[in-house]
């Protein structure tokens, strides 16, 4: 039992930090904003060359072949940026679905190739149109498509950077991947990797807040001096603290495969994007008017929750995964880490 | 990270299993704050377990512990509440006060108190709020002067847990003419000793859980300060840490009673508010996210970090999980609810009780306000 990280995955984690710090700022989202673009070539070149989309695949398909964990930390990162690139996405869900379908395809060799992944939890598509391919979803098949084989059907959503389709196709112009598709494990990961967004979602948020609390004036003292502002804040973080270890273990869990895996994995997902609305909503609140306009960055925190709230299963969804763990497997205090094959 | 018990880790845990199945008391012993025979029950449990060397598991062997790590602490937890053994009537000693002697204390020290302290010959209280210094504790007044070898101490203590029938107490005290957190001493006293006068102050649930302390010209030699003169602020915040953030609330306790709550649900769906499931749920996510936060906690301390004011975000989960949780099961009663567990139609668990003790959550070990404060200034960096 050690519930530590590694070297090697702060490494990689550090390096995410460091790249989308440079790379992804606001007045970046905002020129991005302006010109409708989606998708930012130069990051996306420049996220490839890092090796980020690579951590998850396996090395069978070019990829480094590492886990979960490792990949949840850098969607942290990406979240703390509110990354506009399907990082999270291609090289969390589609590609590692792709590679287990079909280790030879020429996609995976082409490492700036991003893949979008039709789930069918999820009536949208996000990503659909810049992808070069997409998964799409027909009675437990998956079949993969490229965007001009289908008709996208585009949804504006409240995140500037979700673009989202509705995705009408034929079987005729896809090309089949076979049966063995495991759309349960992309949505373990997903709800995973957005948790794990969300976490970085919600520190933002916290952390935008407390630089302008300790800058903005009123009654002749900082506003992050008073009591209601630091309440608030405080109740974020603590949200944050309480978050940040169900993600882990559920990034760690995921190989499992059992009831306890799967009830975790959609505890992280509801409680880091509650984190991270509650934190946005807090933040909003602490900027005051400030925090209403467009101007200031924070709704993009607030809307990247949102549209990762009710994306990869509702919150009813999971709560009824959790439910279904709770009252059909032994619960208590030596079952933190039980494994269904423990009763068998 | 690897989030499986070791194969020692198993082997430890059917250790203590099969012990506290051989000797935990079949019947519930009285509440300790309830009479001094309850009291008196549940040093003698302290005294068996001690004699299955279980008096505390992570402190050395020579000083009346087994030397394990916190993740066996953790285990040993575990189990301890699974078993349903008796509530650790010397939790201030062995949880907070244990801890910090192991710390700062001296090998005399150590020899002197910790072995009497993890077989519950020598119970302890905690003697650091006063009438004057409750939220604001570096305001305290009571005053140590020392006087050749000895100490004499004065003041007036309040809301001590257990003082009434316990046999010591570690206080915060001040070298007079000294201000705030300058100047302060921890020091040890016991509770019978000349000049010392223990009032039991009655809780909302009617038992003496608490006690004020009058001091009077009480000499004590100087070998019961810990730590140097003046040092008892920085050591009283170590204790803190323990309290809040680890050691006194133990995840185990809350996952017993996530679990109890889901019985209680399923027993009931068919009459009760079928939106109340969604709340037994969020329990059960409550307690194991508590847990999964300490055995990080845990981990980063065996791998040499210390604990810091993320202490404060624990204090303020584990209470609002605990009101949540019992508020829960009230509701899943209905009528029932209010019944105590005397009356003869009383539910079997004791809810309302431990409802009206979580209420108590966001007060003791510091008020969950000044827990915020903590947070927002300490971890966030907001301005004073
Ligand atoms: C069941 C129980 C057991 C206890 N056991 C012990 C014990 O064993 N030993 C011991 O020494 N003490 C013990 N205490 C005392 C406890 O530590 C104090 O009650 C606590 O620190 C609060 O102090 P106070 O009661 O004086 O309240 P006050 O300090 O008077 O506070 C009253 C209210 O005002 C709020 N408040 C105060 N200052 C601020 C501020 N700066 N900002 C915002 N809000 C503020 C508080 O949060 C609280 O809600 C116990 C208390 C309880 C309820």
């Amino acid at each position: 039992m050690d519930f530590t990280l590694n070297e090697e995955q702060l490494m990689f984690a550090e390096t995410a930090r460091s790249l989308f710090a440079d790379s992804c700022t606001p007045d970046h989202w905002r020129k991005m904003m302006e010109a409708g673009q989606a998708i930012d070539p130069a990051r996306w070149a420049s996220i490839v060359e890092t090796g980020l989309t690579l951590v998850l695949l396996p090395e069978s398909a070019g990829g480094i072949g590492l886990s979960e964990v490792d990949f949840a930390l850098i969607a942290q990162e990406a979240g703390y940026v509110a990354l506009p690139e399907p990082l999270v996405e291609s090289a969390g869900v589609a590609a590692p679905m792709l590679a287990s379908l079909a280790p030879e395809h020429e996609l995976l060799g082409d490492p700036m190739a991003a893949i979008a992944i039709a789930h069918p939890l999820n009536p949208f598509v996000a990503n659909a149109d810049s992808a070069a391919a997409i998964i799409l979803h027909d009675g437990g098949e998956a079949f993969l498509a490229t965007p001009d084989q289908v008709t996208l059907v585009a949804q504006s959503s409240i995140d500037p950077f979700r673009r989202l389709f509705r995705v009408e196709w034929n079987k005729a112009n896809a090309t089949s991947l076979g049966k063995g598709a495991d759309w349960d494990l992309a949505l373990d990961r997903a709800s995973v990797f957005n948790a794990a967004m969300g976490l970085g979602l919600a520190q933002r948020a916290v952390d935008l807040a407390v630089d302008y609390a300790k800058d903005r004036q009123q009654f002749g003292k900082p506003i992050g001096s008073y009591q209601a502002v630091k309440h608030h804040l405080a109740s974020a973080q603590v949200a944050i603290e309480f978050a940040r270890p169900v993600v882990m273990a559920a990034a760690a869990d995921i190989g499992h495969r059992d009831a306890q895996a799967r009830a975790r994995v959609s505890h992280a997902k509801l409680v880091a994007l509650e984190a991270a609305d509650k934190a946005a909503r807090a933040s909003i609140q602490v900027h005051g008017a400030m925090g209403y306009s467009w101007e200031v960055d924070v709704h993009l925190f607030l809307k990247r929750a949102l549209a990762l709230t009710q994306s990869w299963g509702t919150p009813a969804f999971h709560r009824a995964r959790i439910a279904d763990r709770l009252f059909n497997q032994p619960a208590g205090p030596d079952q933190t880490f039980a494994r269904e094959s423990d009763h068998a | 990270m690897d989030l499986t018990y070791t194969p020692e880790q198993q082997a430890f845990r059917a250790e203590v299993r099969a012990w506290l199945t051989a000797h935990v008391p079949a019947q519930p012993l009285e509440h300790f704050d309830a009479t001094r025979e309850g009291f008196e029950a549940h040093r003698q449990w302290e005294k068996t377990l001690k004699s299955g060397d279980w008096g505390m598991v992570t402190w050395p062997v020579e000083y009346g512990g087994r030397g394990l790590d916190l993740i066996q602490w953790l285990i040993f937890e575990e189990e301890y509440y699974r078993a349903g053994a008796p509530g650790r009537v010397n939790q201030n000693g062995i949880f907070l006060l244990g801890p910090t002697l192991i710390e700062f204390g001296t090998h005399e020290q150590k020899q002197r108190f910790l072995p009497s302290m993890a077989s519950g010959e020598e119970i302890w209280a905690q003697a650091w709020s006063e009438p004057q210094a409750g939220s604001d504790l570096a305001g305290v007044r009571a005053t140590c002067v020392q006087d050749g070898d000895d100490y004499v101490l004065n003041g007036h203590k309040i809301w001590s847990s257990r003082a009434v029938f316990a046999d010591w107490a570690f206080g915060l005290f001040r070298t007079p003419g000294t201000e705030r957190h300058k100047g302060l001493s921890l020091i040890f006293f016991p509770l019978d000793a000349p000049g010392v006068t223990v009032n039991a102050i009655k809780k909302i649930n009617g038992h003496v859980g608490f006690a004020e302390i009058f001091l009077e010209n009480v000499r004590v030699p100087a070998f019961n300060r810990l730590g140097d003169e003046g040092q008892g602020w920085h050591i009283c915040m170590a204790t803190a840490g323990f309290e809040r953030g680890l050691m006194l609330r133990s995840p185990a306790r809350y996952q017993v009673a996530a679990k109890k709550l889901a019985e209680l649900w399923t027993a009931h769906k068919n009459s009760a508010d079928p939106a109340l499931e969604a709340d037994v749920v969020r329990a059960h996510m409550n307690a194991d996210a508590y847990a999964l936060n300490i055995y990080q906690t845990a981990s980063r301390l065996m791998a040499g970090a210390k604990i810091g004011p993320e202490a404060s975000t624990n204090k303020i989960f584990w209470s609002e999980l605990d009101i949540h949780l019992t508020q829960t099961a009230l509701a899943i009663l209905g009528p029932v609810a209010e019944l105590t567990h005397d009356a003869p139609d009383a539910a079997p668990v004791d809810w309302i009780d431990d409802y009206i003790f979580a209420l108590a959550g966001p007060i003791y070990a510091g008020s969950n306000e000044i827990q915020r404060n903590i947070i927002a200034e300490r971890m966030l960096g907001l301005p004073r």
